[in-house]
Order: C-alpha cells, then structure tokens, then sequence
C-alpha cells in the first residue's frame, strides 16, 4: 500500500463511516444501530491510529515520512497523539449518550453524524500543515457544533446557547481569518513550514504584519478555547447546551485548537516576539484568576465546570509559554500533551457523570449543586467516580491530573516562570475550594430520595474511564515515553 | 519488602472493610482492628533486625534497617525509594499502633457508613507510612498528598456541626503548602540537574549536591513552610483547632498522633539536612516561632471553653518545643524532639479519647456544663488526671523527658530561647490543671447517669499509660533506635559545613 493512504487512513475511515452513516439513516432509523455503528468506525479509526503510533514508535522518528502528505496535511507523532485523543473522546461521548438519547425521544440519530463530523474536524485540525486545511478543520469543527447545541428542540436554553455560541464564533472565525490574510500579507504562503523557511532566513519581512495577524490569530483562537478575557460565552453555551455536547466542547473543540495553534507557533516560531509573549502571559494569568474566582460564585456544576475548564487552558498556557525556551521546548511539549491527556480524562469524566444524572431528566441537564446533595448515599459508584474527577482537576495525586499539574509545574519552574507559577498555586487554591465544595455537597445526608438509575453502556464507559484516569495517575509510564519521544523527535 | 507489605495491608484490609459493610454493619471496625494488629505483626521482626543493627553499627555500617528501589518514572528519575532507619521505624510504629488505638476508640461512635469510614482511617494511616519511608521526594510528596483526602472526608462526613468549614481549612492549608513544597522540590532537581546533567529525585542523590546558597535558601522556605503549616508552626497554626475540634475521635487521634508528627519528620528528614547552611541562617526565626507557638498555644488553651479545642492548643504549643528542638539542631535536641514527638502523640492521642468519651456520653463538649464528672466516672477522671499530668511534662512521664533534652540542647546554642521555652512548662500546669478542675472536679452540674471507661476504652488507654511511663522512666531503648539514624543525619549536615559542629 502506499505510504501516504496509509497516513491518511484515519481520516478516510472517518468519512467512511460518516458516509455510510448518512445513508444508514436515510434507510433505517434505528438509535441502537446508528450508535454502535458511529462507535464502531470510532474505534476502528483509533486502532489504525493506534497502529500507527506504533509503528512510529519503532520508527524512532517523528513520522513515517519525511515531508507532508499533501501540501495540506502533516501526519506525525504529535498529530497522532491529538488525533488519538479526539477520537477517543469521541468515542466516549458516543457511548456515554446512548442512553441519555434514548431517554429523549425520536430523531437523535443526527447526532452521531453530527458528532463525528465534528471528530473529522478536530482530527484535521490537529493534522493541518496549511491554513487551508486549518480553515476546513475549524469551520467543519465549529458548524457541527452549532447544529449539536441547538440538538434538543424542546429546550429554551439549548437554542440560546447556539445562538450565543454561532456569532461569538463567527465573529471569531472573521477575525482569524483576517489575522490569516495579514500573515500572507507578510509570508506570501499559507503553508506553516514554508512560513518557518521564510521566518528562519529573515528576508525582509514586515514584522508588523506578522505581530498583527498572530495577535489577530490569537485572539480568535482563544475565544475558541475560552481563555480570559474571551471566555464570556463559555459558562452560558455550557450549560445551555446538552451535556455530551458540553463534554464534545469542552475536550475536542478545545484539544483540537490548541495543538493546531501549537504547532503553528512551533513551527512558525512566533516566540521571538515579546508583545506576543507579554499577551500570552496576561491571558494566562488572567484565565487562571477569573476561571477560578468566578468558579467559586456557580451554583451549577456545568458552569463550575466550565469555569474550570478556562482555568485549566489557564494552567496549559504555562506549557505554551514555556516553549519559549529552545532548551525547554521539548519538555513543553510534552507537558502540553500529557496535561490534556490528562484533561480530557477528566473532563470526559465528570461531563459523563453530569450525562448519567441527567438521562431520565426530559427537558434539563441534572446541574444544580443541590440535586447532587447526598449522591454517596443513593448512588456511592457514581459519587466516588465523581469525587476521583473532582479530585483529578484539583490535581490530587492518584489521579491522571496530578500528573498533568506536576507536568505544568516543571515546565514552568524549567522556563523558570517563577510569577506564573505563583498563580497557578494561587488558582489552585482557589481551585480545591469550589471542588471541595461539591464533593461535600455529595456526603451531606439529605431527604433527597430520588433515585438515580445509572444506565448500563453509560456507566460501563464511566467506570473505565475512571480506571484509565487512575491507571495513568499512578503508572504513566508507557505514555510518558512515547510522549517525551514525540516531543524530542519534533525539536 | 516490609514497608511495601505494611502498605499493602492497609490499602487492602481498607477495601475489604469498605466491603464488608455489605455484610454486616460490625464487621468494617473488627477487619480494621484485624489489619492493624497484621501491619503490626509484619512490622515485629523489623524491630529485632533494628537491634543487631544497633548491636554492630560502626562509622561506616549503614543505618538503614530496610533500602529499596524501583523504576517508577525513569523520565525524570523517579523511583520507588523506601527506607527505613530508626527513626522511620519509630515512627512508623507509632502510626501503626495509634491506628489501632483509633479504632478502638471509635468502635460504636460510627453508625453511617462504618466500613467507608474504616476504609479512610486505614488509607490515612498506609498514606502515613509512605510518608515515613519514602526518600524519593516525588514518591515523599505523593504520599504526602494521598494521606489528606482520606482525613479530609473523615473530618467532612463524620464531623460534628462545622465540619465543612473546619475539612475545608484542614485540606486548604495543606493543599496550598504542599504545592509550594511541590515548586520547591521541583526546583531542588531541576536546578541539580542542570549542575549533574542527570534528573533525579532520590534523596541521596540531592543530599551531594550543593546548590548555590542564595538559591538553596530560596527553595528550604519551600519545604519550610509546608512542613511548619503541618506541624503547626506559629503562625499558620489556624487550621488545626477547628480540624481538631470538628473531627470524630478517631480522626482526632490521627490528627494529633500522627499526622501532625509527619511536618517534623520532614524538618528532620528533609528541610535541614538538604540545606543545612539555609536552615542555620533561619535558625533564629525557626525557634523564635517554637517560642512563640509554645506560649501563645498555652495561652489560647487556657482560654477555651471548649475541651477539644483546649487539647488542641495544647497541641500547638508542644509543637512547639519539637520545633526548637529541630532548629537549637544538636545531638541532645533533636533526641528532645523526637521523644517529644512520640510522647505527645501518645498523651495527646488519649486525651483526644477522653474527650471524645465525653462528648459521646453528654453531647457536649463545652467544658462550662462540665464539672464533677469524676464522681460519676471515676477510671476515666483518673485517666484524663494521668494523661494532663504527662502532658504538662511531670518527670517520670515521657513528656517530661522530650522537653528537658529540647530545653538542655537549646541552652548550648541559644540561652535566652531556652529561657523562654521553659515558660511553657509553668503554663503547661496552668491550663492542663485547670482544665482537670473545670470538667472533672468541683461541684456536680450532671446528675444523669454517665457511663465510666469500660473494659474497651481501658484496652486502647492503658497501652498509652505504660509506653509514656516506659519513655519517662527507661527511654535508653528509643535513644539505641534512634541514635544512628540521628547522628547519621546530623553528621552528614555537619560535614558539609563545619563549623556547624562548633555549635555543639
């Protein structure tokens, strides 16, 4: 076989299986079949990846050819990684929303197609070279997520949250775009690598265009990953939105965007500029203090989550701006790869949590702190699960985000980033405070006495999620090399 | 093997009480029982290899009872490193042994949930272990971490009635400085490896090394602080009262016992010999703020009304002393503040008991609806009489020998320190006699019928009553135990720098 349709094979057994899902839909409505069918090719997709991790590996290199595939699209280790990454969460989410589609009527087979054209957005993302191929990945990305949010027609909320979340994002999509035509202004390419050529010679670029399209970039992307000051949306769209859907934003939209944004900086190295960096800073230091701050004042877990979550990308800004640092731009890397492994575990986790509580509710999510009230006593699986999410954002050891927070740590005390690490343990403090909160809310003995029925393929998936989560928090190991080699392979 | 076997037995016998709850609601506290009983057997045959030890140590013997190592994280040099010495061992026995007294004394306080609450006393105490053993500082911190959670929801589900702002403050303090001691670690090896080439987090390995002064200071505050918020030092002492006060009285005896032992064993452990030149330059402060603790935390217990809360303070203030053991840093001290360690843990552990006795039996704990309570339970007023004479440090007890050994090895290096230490051994009387007065004697303001200690309570007190008399009148074993773990760690820090030894 050609080497390059099998670099590309995760991509066309994405669309495969996209396509024949269309078509098994137009002839047989069938939620059972369509689900296990999107499962199926998810998987499929993740051991060709997985395959392929493994050949890499003992390859020793970065990827199995030296040049792109196409002009458009690099396969490497690191696009594995992200690519493997998504597909699996997808995977979750695919198995997690069984049960909490049945539980809501006709007309939920879309939704797989929806999600997995979103899975085929962040997989392309995470594998562009061109800001062409960026382009499509986003917007195949940003689309299908509009359409997932506004799933449930009978919800107020879910509308609203689409509406919010398609201009915020167009908006955001324009101004990336614009950022990208300065940068051809200045380049005269789209392609990353050819830009590094350009950059790396220095002939005569006008550096003024490239600070303004990066910081252009920059900003539109981090509305996309909700950092402070763009994070406004975020609380609203998530908890608006359906909670598979909140797990798909929170873990593959926001994966995807940053590995593409990494590798473009990387590649490009927009480092050199210290206005560039500066911004970078602030917008570290400000969604580790407002993400958290505002997560104290949340009576609902979803926003709590979500405010969570912007201090979390708060946390991986550290790993980014530590690449600064030639020396330490493999151990940033590397942190960056492990902390989302990490986060995305995690997240997967406690959004899956929030799924299961919430499958017989028809027309809300399952989110306000009080309905969680006493969750050791009617449901103590479901609560510990809970608890070990909980406890793996605060970055508890045990867990896979203690691994990811120890990453962060030694990336920033490695660039030596002394003030930001300062904030983190500052955000982190403030951190345990509202994680606490919950995981006290759930052993208070209350007359809740609703009884919580945890549907099979639901909690089966939770409790192997939890597994992989505590599995990698006490023996990372195996990923840990396979990561530190990808990432010394990409300087 | 052992420590590993030990943790094991906690972690499993854990779970299997967790389960057994399905079972039958008696069983979760007889498999605790059951589990201590086994880690203290596992730990018996450790104590005679410590004694040939002791037997044949020479200079160039190692005092490790027990050293092994396994590739845990080669990425960055970590390994599973345990080690066990004297000191460890102590300690580690100690764990074990007020593990069991904890059980024992909360056999029928628990009615919800025994078998999840014996399941995080057990995970507390293997948690404690790993902290006692480990001498890789990544493995030392995660097990420093892992024993907080279980204690945190002890403290959270069987509290009393402020138990969520009391877990909440307990786990904040804790979490926050064990994140600064997590920076500081992360500094000591990166910095190390920057010199050596080579990342490591094995102890040894750090202890050749010698980082620049200006920056070993920077990264001892590190350890400083967590390690003094643990212990607790003035003035980050706030915590503990309302943890001590809120939690059940198991949790209370590992609080006191225990856990509050593991902020000193890593002064001892870590703080001082890694930097030993940046923990002379802060020596002053370190034992200014023991002076200070000592007073101020028997000042404040004798303003409470409260009888949890005045053991509480009173723990402080014996802290105190371990810290100005640790930092006067010369032979005859630290042997003090080890002493003092095991003593308080014993003494306080029972009074603890006792407290918690009473609030069980009168649902209170303010001692101003106490009084004449030794006319209706006559064993346990003379117990609590016991156990506030030792704390108050009356010779013949151990107390009494951990603070003169403090007070004889501070006097050599810093006169007026002593001096002001020894206040707290009057003010020890004060608040500790009062206190006996105030609950036990006096005039009778309960006339309902009140259950004394019965042949349970007896079981865990008088265990506690012959080690303290034991450590007061013939300590010569613990000092054999502990002397080549001590001087070996004091050598290694006067050998770096030699003029710590004038000091002497």
């Amino acid at each position: 076989m050609n080497l390059d349709v099998y670099l590309l094979l995760p991509l066309i057994s994405l669309s495969t299986v996209i396509l024949t899902l269309m078509m098994l839909i137009a002839f047989c409505r069938n939620l059972s079949l369509t689900c296990a069918f999107s499962s199926i090719g998810l998987m499929v997709t993740l051991l060709l990846i997985c395959a392929m991790a493994i050949d890499i590996q003992a390859a020793q290199t970065a990827s199995l050819v030296d040049a792109l595939v196409t002009p458009l699209i690099i396969v490497d280790a690191y696009a594995l990684f992200f690519s493997g990454l998504m597909v699996f969460s997808s995977l979750c989410i695919c198995l997690l929303s069984f049960n909490y589609h049945c539980a809501r009527g006709e007309h939920q087979d879309e939704f797989y197609l929806l999600l997995l054209l979103a899975t085929l957005g962040g997989v392309v993302l995470s594998q562009a070279a061109h800001f062409a191929m960026f382009i499509l990945g986003l917007e195949l990305l940003g689309v299908s997520i509009y359409a997932m949010i506004s799933y449930p027609r009978a919800g107020r909320f879910s509308l609203e949250a689409a509406l919010k979340y398609l201009i915020l994002s167009g908006v955001s999509s324009a101004i990336i775009l614009f950022g990208i035509a300065l940068l051809y202004a200045a380049f005269g390419t789209l392609s990353f690598a050819e830009m590094a050529v350009l950059q790396r010679e220095n002939s005569e670029l006008d550096a003024l265009y490239i600070l303004a399209g990066s910081a252009m970039l920059l900003s539109g992307l981090a509305f996309k990953l909700s950092l402070a000051p763009f994070h406004m949306w975020t609380p609203d769209v998530y908890e608006g939105a359906p909670a598979p859907v909140t797990t798909l934003l929170a873990t593959v939209s926001k994966g995807a965007i940053f590995a593409v944004l990494f590798r473009f900086f990387l590649s490009v190295d927009n480092y050199q500029y210290e206005t560039i960096l500066d911004g970078l800073f602030l917008l570290a230091v400000a969604s580790i203090i407002f993400g958290n701050l505002l997560a104290l004042a949340q009576s609902s877990i979803k926003r709590m989550l979500a405010y969570s979550s912007i201090a979390h990308l708060g946390y991986l800004l550290v790993a980014f701006i530590a690449a600064d640092s030639v020396g330490g731009r493999a151990l940033a890397i590397e942190a960056s790869a492990i902390f989302l492994l990490a986060y995305f575990l995690t997240t997967i986790g406690a959004f899956g949590v929030v799924t299961v509580m919430s499958t017989e509710a028809s027309d809300h999510d399952v989110d306000r702190l009080d309905e969680y009230e006493g969750l050791f006593w009617r449901r103590p699986m479901l609560a510990t699960v809970f608890s070990v999410m909980l406890l793996s954002l605060a970055g508890i050891p045990l867990t896979a985000g203690f691994i990811g927070k120890f990453y962060i740590v030694v990336s920033g005390v490695d660039a030596e980033l002394w003030s930001l690490l300062v904030i983190v343990v500052i955000g982190s403090g403030i951190g345990i405070f509202y994680y606490l909160r919950t995981i006290f809310a759930m052993t208070k003995r209350t007359m809740v006495t609703s009884v919580v029925h945890v549907p099979q393929t639901a909690g089966w998936t939770l409790a192997a999620v939890t597994l992989l989560l505590l599995v990698f928090g006490i023996y990372p190991t195996p990923v840990i090399e396979w990561v530190s080699r990808m990432a010394q392979a990409m300087t | 093997m052992t420590v590993i076997a030990i943790m094991v037995v906690l972690f499993l016998g854990g779970i299997i009480a967790w389960l057994s709850e399905a079972w039958n609601k008696d069983w979760p506290k007889w498999v605790a029982v059951g589990t201590c009983v086994i880690a203290g057997v596992v730990l018996l045959p450790l104590v005679y290899q410590a004694d040939s030890l002791i037997a044949f140590s020479d200079a160039d013997s190692s005092t490790w009872i027990e050293l092994y190592e396994y590739p845990w994280i080669p990425r960055f040099g970590i390994h599973i490193l345990f080690g066990l010495d004297g000191l460890s061992l102590l300690m580690v026995g100690l764990t074990i042994f007020l593990g069991f007294v904890a059980v024992v004394s909360s056999w029928d306080e628990i009615e919800k949930s025994p078998g999840f609450f014996q399941f995080n006393i057990l995970w507390t105490l293997a948690g404690v272990v790993g902290v006692f053993t480990s001498l890789d500082m990544f493995l030392f911190f995660f097990f420093w971490e892992v024993m907080l959670i279980p204690m945190y929801l002890l403290i959270a589900i069987w509290g009393h009635e402020n138990r969520s702002y009391a877990s909440m403050k307990f786990f904040l303090f804790t979490q926050l400085s064990g994140l600064v001691m997590l920076i500081a670690i992360l500094a000591l090896v990166i910095l190390n490896g920057a010199d050596s080439g080579v990342l490591t987090f094995n102890y040894f390995e750090l202890m050749k090394h010698q980082l620049s002064p200006d920056v070993s200071y920077w990264i001892m505050w590190g350890f400083f602080v967590a390690f003094v918020v643990k212990l607790p030092g003035f003035p980050f002492h706030s915590w503990l009262p309302d943890a001590h006060t809120q939690a059940p009285t198991a949790a209370s005896v590992l609080l006191a016992g225990i856990l509050l032992k593991t902020g000193a064993y890593g002064l001892l452990r870590f703080t001082i010999p890694l930097f030993p030149e940046a923990a002379l330059q802060i020596a002053n402060i370190a034992m200014t703020l023991g002076v200070i603790g000592i007073i101020y935390g028997a000042m404040l217990a004798f303003a409470q009304t409260d009888f949890k809360r005045l053991v509480a303070y009173s723990s402080i203030s014996h802290m105190g002393f371990v810290l100005v053991g640790l930092y006067a840093w010369n032979e005859l001290s630290i042997q003090g503040s080890v002493i003092q360690m095991v003593a308080h843990g014993l003494s306080t552990a029972a009074l603890f008991m006792t407290a918690g006795a009473i609030q069980h039996r009168l649902h209170t704990r303010d001692t101003r609806d106490m009084g004449g309570l030794w006319h209706d339970m006559p064993r346990m007023g003379a117990v609590a009489m016991f156990f506030m004479v030792a704390s108050l440090g009356m010779p013949g007890l151990g107390n009494f020998v951990g603070e003169i050994l403090v007070l004889f090895g501070t006097f050599k290096v810093n006169p007026p320190i002593a001096v002001a230490a020894s206040i707290g051994l009057i003010t020890g009387a004060v608040y500790a006699l009062i206190a006996m007065q105030r609950v036990f004697q006096g005039e009778r303001k309960l006339t309902r019928n009140l259950r004394d200690f019965g042949v349970r309570e007896m079981t865990a007190m008088i265990p506690l009553m012959i080690l303290l008399i034991f450590l007061g009148v013939y300590p010569q074993p613990i000092f054999d135990l502990i002397s080549p773990a001590l001087s070996n760690l004091y050598s290694t820090s006067v050998n770096q720098i030699p003029w710590i030894g004038g000091l002497k």
